[in-house]
């Protein structure tokens, strides 16, 4: 951090001001995931400028961007639950898993039904599978803060049964369902955006309400820093961890709900599958440490906005989808990079080097010589 | 908590060494899978079924040794399902535009280290998780898939399918040629692991990096080689596929790196690395094997429970390493 400061310090006072202005805004948490999203939607437009039109069409709105953030919103959820595990200095790798269950379970619920319409139903089969999402957070809950299992190890339980379980539910087949209230969830729209959008707005505001206006942001931090030291301050650790698990599980499982609400029908096999990569890629890209004990829940829609609008580029150039994971992997390495200390010292460490390419290594050395030279003409 | 007592005082007259542990509790589960397999099922009758594990396995086998290595080591690496994909792609693809097959072997056997030898370095001169890093290479190799073609590629190179056909017979029994491969390397990685100074300083590092340092052990170089390693199994793992299907196809190898860490972890080596041995790995992916067998081999069960029993597994051997008090200190 101090290496970068040592640009602005010299130079003249105006300067100076503009620096520390641009030295705040440089160093804010969210500098580089905005300037990544930024230079992202700048490529788009200048490759395609109707990217960013918006068109009312029958009362809803269309257009790229708000494609991109309607199925970001899936990210977004999983995402969000991944930053608070990840705080705590864990992980969980069932988040796919879970979210295929849970929507396994509510399509199965719903396509038992005569009317497979009736609003009634539907909440039941999102009760039913909420119930089942908890239940598998605290399964990974009860296995990290109980058993004191290390939250990789924990999860890749649940993330390699899970498919199974999902399969189980659904009997191996594809259920396919035709109930216009469930498929809302997904493709509905209400005061001209996608529901979608909505639902994700909501939960992300709960989650920052509770976690930042309360103590629980601070007390999940303090877990996530030092489980032990803040278990001595009184804080309850476990119950903690064990809640942070149950509401991941419950993310990933509305998360589940949109994904089959989506496509109408419940896949075990490929409901959710890689969501886990992608929720951690984006928690990372926004800043989270995944040392844990800090979480920016800001940073991490924006990731998720960085990875849903990166995958929506690759489609809009025409390049294969699954090429995109090339560029998925080189933005990945970019970041973690750029994020990491050891990288910046060493970064920092060249830019000084190319700055002062004469000044050597030790300036207070050559003064001395410089004087020298001049009482000896 | 006192019958586990009873239970550990026993284990301990019978002078076992606790680290041995899991690895019998592997090799129990091993035979008493064949045991119940021989009971109920005809294709449990003789020991073809223990070589058609290595013939169907024998990629899973070399990708779970190489993961042996990096989990030793305290790292993880989940690249190696995308390595092994994008190596038979690469196989296929030049022997489709017609190099002499010892050069597709060369070259298919190197871009797989080269890529592990950057990760590995990424990870320890920047410091930056291992996961975070070889998802990214998992990322990229599996975009190279693709990139090298969208369909599957067919192999009709003479030389690779007079391997790929070959039989190697045992009176009744037979292997093919990919399984000895697969087992060749096994061992050689065993042997590695257990009596050089660089199999110790694995073990070293994964123990505690910062006494290894202390200690004066080449920790950077070591580390680094690691994954190198992890990706030269993963490298031969691909061509070792080639070898089993005679094609290459962009998918090839999807969730493989789950198996491979379920399997060492079935086959005792710890997770936080410095403790385990290759031997268990190889007997964890039989007994993953042996449980494909017997779930297809009982009509009335069906695939999807081939996941739910490797979960139930892990699960079970997490368990019993924390209770026979194996651990990080």
């Amino acid at each position: 951090m101090s290496a970068d400061g040592s640009g602005t310090r010299p130079g003249d006072p105006r300067a100076g001001q503009l620096g520390a202005v641009w030295t705040r805004i440089y160093h804010h948490q969210l500098f580089w995931p905005v300037a990544v999203l930024v230079a992202l939607l700048v490529l788009n437009v200048s490759y395609r400028p109707s990217f960013i039109s918006l068109t009312m069409l029958q009362g809803h709105l269309y257009g790229s961007i708000i494609d991109i953030i309607r199925h970001a919103a899936p990210l977004i959820l999983v995402a969000l639950g991944m930053t608070l595990v990840i705080a705590t200095r864990g992980i969980d790798l069932s988040v796919g898993a879970v979210a295929a269950i849970a929507g396994a379970m509510a399509c199965l619920h719903i396509s038992k039904q005569e009317d497979q319409s009736s609003v009634a139903g539907v909440v039941v089969a999102l009760l039913l599978g909420v119930l089942v999402a908890l239940a598998c957070g605290l399964w990974n809950g009860v296995l990290v803060a109980g058993m004191g299992i290390q939250p990789i190890i924990a999860t890749l339980i649940l993330m390699v049964a899970g498919r199974g379980v999902a399969q189980l539910i659904t009997s191996g087949q594809i259920i396919t369902i035709r109930s216009p209230a469930y498929a809302a969830i997904s493709t509905g729209y209400w005061l001209a955006l996608p529901i979608a959008i909505f639902i994700a707005a909501a939960v992300v505001a709960v989650v920052a309400l509770v976690t930042r206006r309360t103590a629980l942001g601070l007390i999940i931090e303090s877990v996530g820093g030092n489980a032990e030291a803040s278990r001595l301050a009184g804080i309850r650790s476990r119950r903690f961890i064990l809640l942070v698990y149950m509401v991941c599980g419950l993310c990933a499982g509305l998360a589940g709900f949109m994904l089959t609400a989506d496509i109408s029908a419940a896949d075990g096999n490929n409901a959710g599958l890689w969501i886990e990569l992608d929720a951690i890629l984006a928690v990372v890209i926004g800043g989270t440490s995944l040392a844990g004990g800090r979480f920016s829940i800001g940073g991490t829609v924006l990731g998720a906005l960085i990875i849903q609008t990166l995958t929506t580029t690759v489609y809009a150039m025409n390049i294969d989808p699954q090429t995109s994971l090339l560029f998925k992997a080189i933005v990945v390495i970019i970041v973690c990079l750029i994020q990491a200390p050891a990288f910046r010292a060493r970064i920092a460490r060249l830019a000084r080097w190319g700055r002062r390419p004469p000044a050597p290594p030790t300036p207070a050395a050559t003064t001395p010589d410089l004087h020298e030279i001049e009482v000896a003409s | 908590m006192s019958t586990v007592d009873n239970v550990l005082g026993r284990v301990r007259k019978l002078r076992v060494p606790q680290r041995f542990v899991p690895l019998i509790a592997t090799a129990v589960l091993v035979v008493l899978l064949f045991l119940y397999g021989n009971a109920n099922y005809r294709s449990f009758e003789d020991a073809q079924v223990l070589f058609n594990v290595f013939i169907s396995s024998g990629a899973l086998l070399v990708v779970a040794v190489g993961m042996t290595y990096v989990i030793l080591s305290g790292g993880i690496d989940l690249s190696v399902g995308s390595v092994v994909g994008m190596t038979s792609m690469i196989c296929a693809k030049l022997l489709a535009s017609g190099l002499p097959a010892w050069l597709v072997l060369a070259i298919a056997l190197t871009v797989g280290p080269v890529l592990g030898l950057a990760m590995g370095a990424i990870i320890h001169y920047f410091d930056i998780q291992p996961f975070i890093v070889t998802l990214a290479g998992m990322f990229f190799a599996r975009g190279m898939c693709t990139w090298i073609s969208l369909d599957a590629i067919p192999i009709k190179d003479p030389w690779w399918t007079s391997v790929a056909d070959g039989r190697l017979r045992f009176g009744t029994l037979y292997l093919k040629p990919h399984a000895i491969m697969a087992l060749v390397i096994a061992v050689i990685a065993a042997l590695v692991l257990a009596y050089t100074r660089f199999g110790r300083t694995v073990y070293a590092i994964g123990g505690n990096q910062q006494s290894a340092l202390l200690m004066g052990l080449p920790v950077a170089r070591t580390k680094i080689t690691v994954y190198a390693v992890c990706g030269l199994c993963a490298a031969a793992a691909g061509v070792i596929t080639t070898f089993n299907i005679t094609s290459a196809e962009p998918l090839r190898g999807i969730g493989m790196e789950l198996d491979a860490i379920a399997a060492v972890v079935i086959g005792g080596t710890l997770l936080t690395g410095g403790y385990g041995f290759v031997a268990g790995t190889i007997l964890g992916v039989v007994a993953l094997g042996f449980i494909q067998a017997l779930i297809t081999s009982d009509g009335s069960l069906s695939s999807w429970w081939i996941k739910i029993v490797t979960g139930i597994l892990v699960f079970a051997f997490i368990v019993l390493q924390r209770l026979i008090g194996v651990r990080k200190r």
